[in-house]
């Protein structure tokens, strides 16, 4: 008992130096697309976080983000059982999207640009998103927005490839709430 | 006198107009209701919330009309009984033309996703999006219609029994022409 209880532990001290605690419960990863003009939003309600910002120090930041594409929440239960099919994320046979950051840079004014690698439905991409980090007692919340283009990952293929009636771009919104050791 | 016994020629036309364009968007609805999320689905239930929402610019205009030109006298051969029931029925339309596009509003701001009028004008959010309500709202919505079915089918049974049954002359007060 005491052994399976050690083996996580121990992964979780063998993991990634860079690895700062984020707090899930308040970090968030929504998305807004326009359907026939109309705003319509969704998130991916489960996401793990493996991310070291200090805004001191912009450039050594580094961030690990793994979402699991069939936690994906839409305005219906029926759009939220399209978007795991096939056409769109495919959950059954990537159960996973990626981000991984090559480059945090400042742009001043409290500002900073991420660079990095976006792989979703087994298509990688480089991808840059411009973010804010707020200080708050003992958190730092990074608050971004990284416009995709879905067609560019096959999000949404077939007669759903058609941007007349959902539109190519969508925006990821990004909240991470980073608890400072 | 004859022309006192009519409506508002505006009034007249809304009527018709509102009759072919609320029995297109009942439809619609039904038939977009029952189609699998798909492209074509998105396309028209945008275009359903559209016409809903004429409908309801309409009906407001009208209802203004009403309380502004009135309606013509019921022929005086009518019972008491029947004055009420016509009254009655008449309130409960224009009750269901206000609720029923109101109710698909209620139910689009719910979902968190807003009509937006020809692609063009977002309307405002009635309500915050509640994912609980929704689907509630949607029922009320369905229920809402199935009312308007029966009180459509009721309205059109009276204009029809006082055409060929009482030849009492009542539609004229609803034709442009004569």
């Amino acid at each position: 008992m005491k052994k399976a209880l050690l083996l996580p532990l121990a992964a979780l001290l063998a993991a990634p130096a860079f690895a700062q605690p984020v707090d899930l419960t308040k970090s968030q990863l929504a998305f807004t697309l326009k359907q026939m003009g109309v705003p319509m939003s969704g998130s991916f309600k489960k996401f793990a976080a493996n991310v070291d910002f200090n805004p001191a120090q912009p450039e050594a930041g580094k961030a690990d983000i793994t979402i699991d594409t069939g936690s994906i929440a839409l305005p219906t239960g029926e759009a939220s059982a399209e978007a795991r099919k096939k056409e769109w994320f495919n959950a059954a046979q990537f159960p996973q999207a990626r981000f991984v950051s090559s480059s945090i840079k400042a742009l001043g004014n409290n500002r900073y640009q991420v660079a990095g690698k976006l792989t979703l439905k087994g298509i990688s991409r480089d991808v840059s998103a411009p973010f804010t980090a707020t200080a708050q007692g003992k958190t730092l919340t990074v608050d971004g927005t990284l416009p995709v283009s879905r067609l560019a990952f096959k999000i949404g293929e077939g007669s759903w490839s058609d941007t007349g009636t959902v539109a190519d771009n969508v925006d990821l919104k990004f909240r991470l709430v980073l608890v400072n050791p | 006198m004859k022309q006192a016994n009519r409506y508002h020629p505006l009034q007249i036309v809304l009527h018709g107009l509102m009759a072919v364009l609320m029995i297109a968007t009942f439809a619609f609805g039904k038939y977009v209701h029952s189609l699998p999320l798909s492209p074509a689905k998105f396309q028209l239930m945008s275009y359903h919330k559209w016409a809903g929402m004429t409908v309801l610019a309409l009906v407001l205009v009208r209802i203004l009309l009403r309380l502004a030109k009135g309606a013509p006298a019921l022929p005086g051969s009518m019972s008491p009984a029947a004055r009420l029931v016509a009254h009655a029925g008449h309130l409960l339309l224009y009750v269901l033309m206000v609720a029923i596009p109101l109710s698909g509003w209620l139910m689009s701001s719910a979902y968190g996703i807003p009509v937006v009028m020809f692609g063009l004008w977002q309307l405002p959010d009635l309500i915050a999006a509640n994912p609980e309500l929704a689907p509630q709202l949607g029922q009320l919505h369905g229920l809402l219609n199935t009312v308007l079915l029966l009180a459509v089918l009721g309205h059109v049974a009276a204009a029809l029994k006082h055409h060929f049954i009482d030849k009492d002359g009542l539609l004229s007060r609803m034709s442009l022409r004569g």
